[in-house]
């Protein structure tokens, strides 16, 4: 095995503060590079645990209308896997603690060229990766790789994925398992805890990974539901549609873009505080 | 077969993980892997099945018209001074296109799997009517996801698809296309997997979609085999078919690419101009990547977001292609081409004057090609073309082209 990421040393922590984690997503380049860099440099203050940094994507298949809306927001003003990679390296030179996991689709990675894209990556100080579109069917195309050049790779377990499918899923997962908690695209329908609940211990029993588990969480309350149940709780696209609430009408940011969106951020990482 | 021959042979793809070569494979969220590998079983469990094939050659017999003419296209032959030109009339069958053979056969799946309702993307809108069609004949609820801006410009096949009993849903994400519509179908498949079956359109998405869609479409090259011997006493020399994600090229092409002796030429659409870069020509003008499902030939830019395809035809306008057909251009067995809007303009009117057929906009572009390359070869050189639907429904985009208003 390759040394311990800073994943694995974040949720050994958390385990030792004896509570659970704030994942909080943004799409890199939302609503633009400048604003972007300086939220996810405010984000570990406003309590979060983990940074998941969307890659930009013409065609999020998983994704619901908000984190489609803030990838097309990043992307019309200038985002790309370059630019991506120089917000973690932006964020990095302030902060070498808190894991940024990316997450996104397998085609920008596809194009930008697997192997140069994971030197890159882990060279810019990206830790973990969550692709959508990879199921573990695909491993060799960049799971493999990944782990190889000390990343972790995050699955996506499902309540679709039963009893039989689960160890193939968690075979060559590594840093944490993502729970998705529920059938459906991000941000549209709300939590259910008791199924959570259940879907938790069914890992557990299976993995001895941290379990973090996203989809329909939007706030503080639901992240403390959560947070009893896993080991991390992540919110999306009810952060970035706070963004999105302060932009002007043509989709630019404006003096509360970023105290707005981080105090968001703050309220809802209460939710594993109390 | 011997095993030599099964080894040479280009019709045993794809593998098991539903690769043709590099292309291929299934490259969804985890939520739909499950029910991906319930389908590929439960349609490997009706290839085995008797009674499955018997019930489908049933309603291909006296629901959709099935055997298709082959149709000797004469005037067309003698203005074009050469090769001896055919249509296979794909047009003919019930909602007039080529779409139904497909649909027929998902929704027997769907009925077989236990799935309750019905969702399908689609472009032109022949297979979103198609979907309709075996929807209400099969009495299933069914939902069609159509881009915002297909919607405008086929309202004929939205109305046909709403008499049917479908709720047409407009797409307003992206480019408000094919492409677009399929995200949304996915979202909505992924929302409600436990009851709904997506009936895909094209040789497109995860496998097994490539490879079951083209299996019911091949339905019309075996047809064209059988006709031909009893038309010329011999195989076609040239198959002729349009591509936007290649289900009817796939389905006439797919039985003869183990014929030597017969050359196969798949034409996209070319748009304004490869050149200009408003086309929908993903082998052409593309290159590898994934989406969909999939890993094809794609309209992509070098981050790789995928970008916007043109083509005057609605059914073409996807920046993806089926994977086996990339698999298809990569190992040299199918010549792939492309026909511009006007040219495909003009086949049309073409088609309209000297066979008094209107053929859709999709066929037009390989009727384009047909009119490209027949007039140098021999007067025994046999042309097969795909006419895979008929122009009822493009008939508002094509008065506006020529610039007349209704």
């Amino acid at each position: 095995m390759t040394a311990p990421t800073r994943i694995d040393k974040r949720f050994a922590a958390l385990k030792q503060e004896g509570r659970s984690g704030f994942v909080a997503y943004v799409s890199a380049g939302d609503p633009d590079h400048d604003t972007s860099l300086e939220i996810i440099r405010g984000l570990p203050k406003a309590g979060a645990d983990v940074i998941e940094l969307g890659m930009p994507f013409t065609d999020p298949m998983a994704d619901g209308p908000a984190i489609q809306a803030s990838g097309l927001r990043a992307l019309r003003a200038g985002a790309n896997m370059n630019k991506t990679l120089d917000l973690v390296r932006g964020f990095r030179s302030g902060d070498d603690d808190t894991p940024i996991v990316l997450m996104g689709y397998y085609n920008p990675i596809y194009v930008y060229g697997v192997d140069r894209f994971l030197a890159d990556a882990k060279q810019a100080g990206v830790d973990g990766l969550i692709i959508v579109d990879l199921p573990p069917e695909e491993d060799s195309e960049l799971c493999l790789p990944a782990l190889e050049a000390g990343l972790n790779f995050i699955r996506l377990a499902t309540p679709t994925t039963d009893d039989k499918r689960l160890p193939a899923v968690l075979k060559n997962t590594s840093g944490f398992v993502y729970y998705v908690s529920m059938t459906g695209v991000t941000g549209t329908k709300d939590v259910n805890t008791d199924h959570v609940t259940g879907a938790v211990a069914r890992l557990r029993s299976h993995s001895d990974l941290p379990v973090a588990v996203g989809f329909g969480i939007k706030t503080p309350d639901q992240v403390r539901a959560v947070g009893a149940a896993a080991n991390a709780a992540v919110v999306g696209s009810a952060l970035v549609s706070k963004i999105a609430e302060t932009l002007t009408e043509d989709g630019r940011p404006t003096p509360k873009t970023v105290p707005e969106s981080l105090a968001f951020a703050a309220e809802l990482a209460a939710g594993v505080r109390t | 077969m011997v095993q030599s021959d099964l080894q040479n042979s280009l019709r045993v793809g794809p593998d098991e993980e539903g690769h043709f070569g590099i292309y291929g494979g299934r490259y969804v969220a985890e939520t739909l892997m499950p029910l991906i590998l319930d389908l590929e079983k439960a349609y490997a469990d009706a290839k085995e099945d008797p009674a499955f094939k018997a019930e489908m050659d049933s309603f291909l017999t006296h629901y959709v018209g099935r055997p298709s003419p082959l149709y000797f296209a004469e005037r067309l032959t003698e203005h074009l001074g050469g090769a001896k030109i055919y249509f296979k009339r794909d047009e003919l069958n019930h909602t007039g296109a080529h779409k139904i053979n497909n649909c027929l056969g998902q929704i027997l799946l769907a009925r077989a799997m236990g799935k309750k309702r019905i969702i399908a993307e689609t472009g032109a809108g022949q297979h979103g009517v198609a979907t309709a069609t075996v929807a209400a004949r099969f009495g299933f609820p069914c939902v069609i996801f159509m881009g915002e801006t297909d919607i405008e410009r086929q309202k004929p096949n939205v109305f046909r698809m709403r008499l049917l009993g479908a709720e047409v849903r407009s797409v307003t994400s992206g480019s408000r296309t094919l492409k677009d519509a399929m995200n949304e179908a996915l979202r909505d498949w992924v929302t409600n997997v436990e009851d709904t079956f997506y009936i895909i359109g094209t040789v497109a998405g995860p496998h097994p979609y490539p490879m079951l869609v083209r299996d019911f479409q091949s339905v019309i090259g075996e047809e064209v085999r059988k006709q031909m011997q009893a038309a010329e006493g011999r195989l076609p020399d040239t198959l002729v078919a349009c591509i936007g994600g290649g289900s009817n090229a796939m389905g006439l092409f797919h039985p003869f690419l183990d014929d030597d002796s017969v050359q196969i030429h798949g034409v996209e659409a070319a748009g304004l101009g490869i050149d200009t870069g408003k086309h929908a020509a993903s082998l052409t003008g593309g290159t590898p990547g994934v989406l969909h499902g999939n890993r094809t030939y794609l309209l992509h830019d070098d981050d790789g977001q995928i970008t916007e395809a043109h083509s005057i035809s609605a059914g073409l306008d996807y920046p993806g292609i089926g994977p086996e057909h990339a698999w298809l251009k990569d190992n040299g067995r199918v010549s792939y081409y492309a026909a511009t809007d006007d040219e495909a303009l003009e086949a049309f009117q073409m088609s309209c004057r000297l066979e008094g057929i209107i053929p859709a906009l999709e066929p037009s572009h390989a009727l384009a090609h047909v009119i490209k390359i027949a007039p140098d070869l021999p007067k025994d050189h046999i042309i097969c073309m795909n006419m895979c639907g008929r122009g009822d429904k493009d008939i508002f985009t094509v008065a506006e082209a020529l610039g007349v208003s209704l």
